[in-house]
């Protein structure tokens, strides 16, 4: 999911200024991994691993052959960000996730955002994610995004989000298995720093959904849904219930009578009202989506519109977390809040726009290039990385659908030192924080998911393609 | 609690009693077969593959009852349902779907259980040795249940993981009894030496009783005592009587609040009645014998099996349960 170029100019370290200098916050932490031997940081890695597996910290591969249970690599080395810099961030992330709630109330209410013109109606109709049985269904307190994950890069020593995911992101239980194996690996480092605490991110969860209720008369009932243990973030999925102390279930737990969602336990039926659901819009009800689909609840939309269930996040956030909506949150946030954004976007070149378009086929050797709704990294062109050959091939599919793309410079994304097996070298990553939206208030831990690119030069930190994960640390100031 | 959820934690330490008791088996045969071959031969491989109710599929899938194909069939294979291979395999996997309701010690004890099963090969084992292999599979199983013991909150998840492992204990003390009574002609008593008194031995061995045995009947090994022991002694942690205790102590914990004992809890009842009252000469007569007596365990025990998957809906088709009406349900509606 990076793109960018190694050599378009020295990238920024995190712990080494280009002077030589080692920067305040890894001050003590450079000290640590000079003095520690490679023979050490083997062996922790070894244990970390060892700790992963029984704790059964793994995420599912079927079909390829081999144990289906895959480790992310973990990597030893934490990465820091300082109080400062992350009180801006957290302001940031709140103001853009209020704007995206806002944008969906709008999208599935009034729609007054486009009539005032400020963003291209026909880009949410084009979207396949736009639910328009939703129109005028009001979620439980307005909220649309309960958690998101925005996905953020460092580049020239300043963060840029790349993507917004308010759909059912994923990785929260990397966050804190993380940090249990960092805490128990090198406890001394916790003695010298003052590292903020993650772990509370379950009881935040917890009360942001609790605060959703639909009734507020008795002790909400909430529950967490997985598509079921063959999915490969099942672990996540019973992490999080566990954590919160609630049932795990799946579509055939549940049943819905009178417009009612309702749970088999052994004393009986159990009314349920407020469901994380870890499965997408098209699966959760194969009365009102897909037909075929076996991991949903036959009459949960119905229970949903009628107002008796909260479902976090709401159907048909799609709309807002795409590739071609991503340019407008900057506009949202003025439409909405009256504010200027406090996060920088990655400045996008739309193939909507004729002008942009011409641009985008002009320079497509320095840009990255990509389908409106694609994901993953896959479908993209990057530019000075491809061939001439490679270059021509796509100008024609972008000519064939210029909506369908959008371009952004390459990026020089930040390192961090990591551990590499031979020794420690630095190492491209990206964060992805978690932003919790209750009825009461917005929650953010301080903290987030790095991941990090092992391949020497690589900018693709995917679990997928050799990347990893590391801690990360937000110091107390 | 859901359903499913005590549907796993039930079919968990099944699964982990069925591997230890196949160990037992195994462990047993394998010791016969260093007897005089008219001591043992391949009538003991034969009765683990009958005890273990998968004869005909090994017949189909292998052949010739030999004693290494049939260990390695019981121990490590994956075709067969009941190997300590996929026993301890489905353990996991029902253990992994309930992650989030176990401790993290129960979790551990079943997931590095998985891993050393899976790592084992038939080179393996017979580097080690049978015995050392029987015995940690045993070691594996009293570490889960002392996990257990240890660990678990005592509500309703606990009761219903212990509900399946005596559920599997009574369904295998009364099969390894029943198939060792069908080798040996039951003799009024056994003198020391003869070959008989090494396959009641032995099968005391295999349910860790021969001490107790001792203890309690002197030395001289009698059929009728073993089958007193087996059947009828409550303070016999194997016997089906001692099952019984606990699976009615348990099924009276998981229906405290209910108004009339469900169906399951009535016919536990009524089994459990039979082995506290009936005397060891009833099923060990020439009129009604001692097959007839715990062929009937074994339905009952599969019957009593199935209805409490019924009562506590954890059967898809359970529309007979009391339960499985959402009366409460509606009442809720129009309080909401």
């Amino acid at each position: 999911m990076f793109e960018g170029r190694q050599d378009a100019m020295t990238p920024y370290d995190e712990m080494t200024a280009n002077d030589g200098s080692v920067r305040e916050a890894y001050r003590e932490l450079e000290h640590w991994l000079t003095t520690t031997t490679v023979e050490t940081f083997q062996n922790k890695r070894k244990e970390a691993d060892l700790l992963f597996r029984r704790l059964g910290i793994t995420f599912a591969v079927y079909g390829e052959g081999g144990d289906p249970e895959r480790l992310i690599p973990y990597d030893v080395v934490p990465r820091v960000i300082t109080g400062a810099e992350w009180s801006a961030m957290e302001k940031g992330m709140e103001q853009r996730v209020k704007a995206i709630n806002a944008f969906l109330n709008d999208v599935y209410g009034d729609q007054q955002i486009f009539r005032a013109g400020h963003i291209p109606r026909d880009i949410i109709e084009a979207n396949d994610a736009f639910v328009p049985s939703m129109m005028g269904v009001t979620p439980p307190a307005g909220i649309y995004a309960h958690i998101a994950g925005v996905d953020m890069v460092k580049a020239d020593g300043e963060f840029y989000v790349l993507e917004d995911n308010v759909r059912t992101p994923s990785g929260v239980s990397y966050m804190m298995g993380n940090r249990e194996a960092e805490m128990r690996l090198f406890p001394g480092l916790f003695r010298q720093h003052r590292v903020r605490p993650v772990d509370h991110y379950a009881d935040f969860l917890r009360d942001t959904l609790r605060s959703v209720a639909p009734y507020k008369d008795r002790e909400p009932k909430v529950v967490v849904m997985t598509p079921g243990r063959f999915n490969s973030a099942y672990f996540e999925h019973a992490f999080l219930a566990d954590r919160m102390g609630i049932e795990l279930v799946e579509g055939a737990d549940l049943f819905v009578r009178d417009e009612v969602v309702y749970m088999r336990t052994t004393r009986g039926p159990q009314r349920v009202d407020v469901m994380y659901r870890r499965l997408d819009d098209e699966f959760l009800d194969p009365q009102a989506f897909r037909k075929d689909s076996l991991l949903g609840v036959p009459g949960l939309v119905s229970a949903y519109r009628a107002g008796n269930i909260a479902i976090a996040n709401a159907i048909g956030n799609g709309v807002a977390d795409d590739k071609a909506i991503y340019v407008y949150v900057p506009e949202m946030i003025r439409f909405y809040l009256g504010e200027e954004p406090i996060l920088n976007n990655v400045p996008t070149y739309m193939g909507r726009r004729d002008d942009e378009l011409k641009y985008i086929l002009e320079h497509l050797d320095e840009l990255v290039v990509k389908e409106v709704h694609g994901s993953g990294g896959y479908g993209m062109l990057v530019g000075p990385a491809s061939t001439k050959a490679e270059q021509e091939a796509y100008a024609e599919r972008i000519k064939a659908d210029p909506t369908g793309f959008i371009a952004q410079p390459t990026l020089a994304l930040s390192t961090c030192p990591t551990f590499v097996g031979s020794g420690v070298a630095p190492r491209h990553v990206d964060l992805r924080p978690f932003v919790l939206s209750g009825a009461d208030r917005v929650r953010i831990v301080p903290g987030g998911l790095t991941r990090v690119a092992l391949k020497e030069g690589s900018l693709v930190v995917n679990s997928s393609q050799g990347g990893g994960t590391k801690d990360t640390w937000v110091l107390e100031d | 609690m859901l359903s499913r959820t005590a549907d796993d934690l039930f079919w968990m330490s099944r699964y982990v009693e069925r591997a230890e008791n196949v160990a037992r088996l195994l462990e047993v045969a394998d010791r016969m077969a260093l007897m005089p071959q008219d001591a043992g031969g391949t009538d003991e491989w034969t009765a683990v593959l009958i005890a273990g109710g998968v004869a005909p599929l090994y017949t189909e899938l292998v052949g010739k009852v030999e004693a290494d194909p049939t260990l390695r069939f019981m121990a490590l294979s994956k075709e067969n349902p009941s190997s300590i291979y996929n026993c301890f395999s489905v353990a996991r996997e029902n253990a992994r779907a309930q992650r989030h309701t176990i401790t993290r010690e129960l979790w551990e004890a079943i997931n590095d259980t998985w891993h050393g099963i899976r790592d084992m090969t038939p080179e393996k084992v017979e580097g080690m040795g049978h015995t050392a292999f029987f015995e940690w599979v045993k070691s594996r199983s009293h570490l889960v249940r002392g996990a257990l013991a240890g660990t678990m909150i005592r509500d309703d998840a606990y009761s219903f993981t212990r509900l399946g492992t005596f559920i599997e204990r009574a369904d295998s003390t009364s099969r390894i009894l029943d198939v060792k009574y069908h080798l040996i002609l039951p003799t009024e008593e056994v003198v020391g030496g003869a070959p008989d008194y090494y396959q009641w031995a032995a099968l005391l061995q295999s349910v860790s009783a021969q001490g107790s045995y001792r203890r309690m009947f002197g030395d001289q090994i009698r059929y009728t005592n073993v089958a007193e022991l087996l059947v009828l002694r409550p303070e016999m942690p194997r016997s089906v009587r001692s099952c019984y205790d606990n699976i009615m102590e348990n099924l009276q914990n998981l229906t405290e609040s209910y108004e009339s004992p469900p169906r399951c809890l009535r016919m536990a009842g009524k089994l459990r009645a039979r082995l506290v009252y009936g005397e060891v000469a009833e099923f060990t007569g020439q009129e009604s014998g001692l097959h007839e007596f715990l062929t009937e365990v074994v339905d009952t025990n599969l019957q009593i099996a199935a209805q409490i998957g019924k009562d506590f809906l954890l059967t898809a088709e359970a529309d007979d349960s009391p339960l499985a009406i959402p009366e409460n349900a509606r009442q809720e509606q129009t309080m909401g």
